[in-house]
């Protein structure tokens, strides 16, 4: 059957079958990158929500009540466990104009970022949404995502006041006051006389535990909790930086006395240190009890207690974001107004401690009256951290505040981990950052 | 063209047809790969050439700044030169603790397995299977053996009287460690292609050796080796490339904040630089100007591994 004249015609179909294939193949490639985060199943709407390590809004049912509240609405939640994975995969998605959520998270260490020129633009403005009320939110917090012509581009979630959060039994066995009253009263009012009670502590410590979880900790909240940080007046100024300079040196004096157990935070050592007891207290912003909780686990409930900060200051906190390409701004607006209004931001924080930036929850008595029955039953938790909140001074946030922090702590465990000199990890320190700022 | 004679216009189409069906069909059934060649592997290298004479962040690649070579002569004498030479000398370290090792065990390996042994074949697919666990894997387990609280490694090093390592916090031993997770997982893989290799030596050359009185190891020595040359050179070849990008061991290796190759950047690869520099740090150009040094220097290896190849074929 094989004729001369169809040969030639069927290969020359495959041929073009072949060329049209490898085609087709490269244009779905091509098409594919789109943003595919709605999909109209049976007329509702699919709102996706990404976010990173814990918001708390599955916790305290948001999202079940706001779908009950909504038919027509679905909500998604896309979450990241890394704030830092979560911020390389937005921006990349940001650049690309595809796969972004309706409602997109910011950390405060990006805020500045994604208030500039560079980034503002995608963002929708909120300060215009309906049913946002600006005077409800902490002054600084609403400045903060405000640009310089005045969008705001991010609703307040949390902020992250600090306290304390200490080991009652370790206190006791090191003969120190366990009471949380009189643990706040012993470093009140300046960092130094923490690293002094933990001489004191090591001293009489049992054996194997250290003060603190890392000097890194410390070092993060000097500076957290000083008017003047990484920036001022729009550029780097962290050399000339009081806070820095004194918290780099408290954090060498920590170090060198002997008191941290040198862990790198958030890793799995770290992590596993507190269910092993082998350090007293580790500085605990807000957010920082859940995470006690998660890995003391049962076995150390009613151990920790939560005393006050020496000096008030704010460690994270968060904004909800919606990005301006989206396929449904309005009601991704509407979402975000609602999960940052004071009954919302209350809820939160009663299921996973997170404390609101929402003025108007601080009077709740979800919030005043609230004690964590794992850390400290008896200690006026949400009083402590309230008072925080209101106590924390106004700080210029630059474009690579995160960045420097990051930088900073890693310097600080070149001196607890690798056993450099303070003058060798310092001077490593500037290079990195030199390095890593264009 | 000589069809123009044909007999008749249809059969001079048809001719037409056939040759230019004989003629065009292999470059159509070819075209596949290099149209997703084009799309995949050159439009993205000439574009990171393009990047990386740029100042452009990973948030905003639409407003990027022309600065000629300036992230080159950053990358060799600027700010960043101190991480990116650091990162350079890691690579080879990294590279000459995993390459050369795994290739002599492998080659052992597979000189014991060419014997008639029991349970031959369950033994050579059992090679393949540190092959085929993935990364992620295979470098959680090390990381936990390796892990200053409760890890294996110390607590054998505690039974032989000797104190316990943070194996993360220095430059060799954490070398060390990434080095046999890259060695223990592809070692198999060198060894199926040497035994490979192997079985293509003929028997009689074994049994003249054996007459001349070759025990074993010589004839391994005298026979195996000479016969696989070209072999290793290839293994030498892909092992050496494998070496230059590797990234997802020493990333993963520092745990969940494990980007920048540890605090001291002391298992930092060229690999790991280039993400932290591009996606930590957003400079894309500069990530691009990494990518173009690596891809510069494994140009480099490849000539080195031509002349070598050459002077050995001369040899023989």
């Amino acid at each position: 059957m094989n004729l001369p004249g169809t040969r030639p015609r069927r290969s020359a179909l495959l041929t073009a079958g072949a060329l049209a294939g490898s085609l087709l193949l490269l244009t779905a490639c091509s098409s594919s990158g789109g943003g595919g985060s709605d999909s109209p199943d049976g007329g509702k709407t699919t709102l996706t929500v990404g976010d990173f390590g814990t918001f708390g809004y599955k916790e305290a049912g948001l999202f079940d009540a706001y779908m009950a509240a909504h038919p027509d609405i679905t909500i998604k939640e896309d979450t990241t466990t890394a704030e830092a994975d979560y911020w390389t995969a937005l921006q990349t998605h940001l650049s690309a104009g595809g796969g972004l959520d309706d409602v997109q998270a910011l950390e405060v260490g990006r805020i500045a970022l994604a208030t500039s020129d560079a980034l503002s633009g995608d963002f929708a403005d909120l300060g215009k949404a309906p049913g946002v009320d600006k005077s409800a939110y902490l002054p600084w917090k609403w400045q903060q995502a405000t640009t310089a012509d005045g969008r705001t581009i991010g609703l307040g979630t949390d902020v992250g006041p600090m306290a304390i959060c200490y080991r009652q039994d370790l206190f006791q066995a090191a003969g120190l006051p366990s009471d949380p009253a009189a643990v706040s009263a012993l470093w009140a009012g300046d960092w130094s006389k923490y690293v002094a009670v933990g001489a004191e502590f090591q001293a009489k410590a049992p054996k194997g535990t250290y003060f603190m979880d890392t000097a890194t900790g410390l070092f993060n909240a000097v500076v957290s909790s000083a008017g003047t940080q990484y920036y001022q007046g729009g550029k780097l100024a962290y050399k000339d930086s009081p806070s820095v300079k004194s918290g780099w040196e408290l954090a060498m004096r920590a170090d060198a006395a002997g008191l941290s157990q040198g862990l790198k935070e958030f890793d799995t050592p770290w992590q596993t240190a507190f269910a092993r007891s082998s350090f007293a207290t580790t500085v605990c912003p807000s957010w920082q009890q859940a995470n006690i909780q998660k890995f003391s686990g049962p076995a150390n409930s009613g151990k920790w207690n939560i005393a006050q900060a020496p000096a008030a200051g704010n460690w994270g906190g968060s904004f909800l974001a919606v990005p301006a390409s989206g396929k449904h701004t309005a009601a991704a607006e509407a979402l975000v107004a609602w999960l940052t209004a004071p009954e919302q931001q209350a809820k939160v924080f009663q299921a996973v401690g997170n404390i609101p930036s929402n003025q108007g929850a601080y009077a709740l008595p979800a919030v005043t009256g609230f004690k964590n029955p794992y850390i400290g039953p008896d200690a006026a938790t949400g009083q402590i951290f309230s008072a925080a909140a209101k106590a924390i001074q106004p700080a210029e946030i630059g474009p690579h505040s995160g960045d420097l922090q990051n930088d900073f702590s890693n310097g600080i465990l070149l001196v607890e981990q690798n056993h450099k000199s303070a003058a060798d990890a310092w001077s490593t320190t500037v290079q990195q950052i030199d390095s890593s700022v264009q | 063209m000589a069809s123009s004679t044909g007999p008749s216009r249809r059969q001079t189409w048809r001719t037409r047809l056939y040759r230019w069906d004989s003629k065009g069909s292999p470059y159509a059934f070819v075209a596949p790969f290099f149209l997703v060649f084009a799309a995949f592997g050159l439009f993205p290298l000439l574009y990171t050439g393009w990047l990386s004479l740029h100042q452009v962040s990973l948030y905003n690649v639409r407003s990027s700044r022309w600065i000629g070579l300036r992230n080159y002569t950053d990358l060799f004498t600027g700010p960043p030169s101190r991480f990116f030479w650091n990162a350079l000398r890691n690579t080879i370290t990294l590279g000459a603790l995993s390459t050369v090792p795994q290739l002599l065990i492998a080659l052992g390996l597979a000189h014991l397995l060419n014997y008639r042994l029991r349970g031959r074949a369950f033994l050579r697919t059992a090679l393949l299977a540190p092959y085929a666990t993935s990364v992620a894997a295979a470098t959680l387990v090390f990381a936990l053996i390796f892990s200053p609280e409760g890890g294996m490694a110390n607590w054998l090093l505690g039974l032989a009287g000797f104190g316990p390592v943070d194996w993360e916090a220095g430059r060799w031993t954490s070398q060390f460690a990434i080095a046999l997770i890259v060695t223990w997982r592809w070692t198999g893989y060198n060894a199926l292609i040497y035994l490979a290799a192997m079985q293509a030596v003929p028997g009689e050359l074994y049994e003249a050796a054996a007459i001349d009185g070759a025990n074993r190891w010589r004839q391994f020595w005298h026979v195996t080796v000479p016969a696989l040359r070209p072999t290793i050179l290839f293994t030498v070849v892909v092992s050496t490339i494998g070496a230059t990008q590797l990234f997802g061991e020493p990333f993963l290796f520092g745990g969940q904040s494990g980007h920048q190759g540890g605090a001291a950047n002391q298992y930092e690869t060229l690999g790991v630089l280039m993400y932290d520099q591009g996606f930590r740090n957003s400079m894309l150009g500069r990530a691009s100007a990494i990518a173009w040094t690596m891809f510069a220097l494994l140009l480099l290896l490849g000539l080195v591994n031509t002349l070598i190849a050459r002077q050995l074929r001369r040899a023989r």
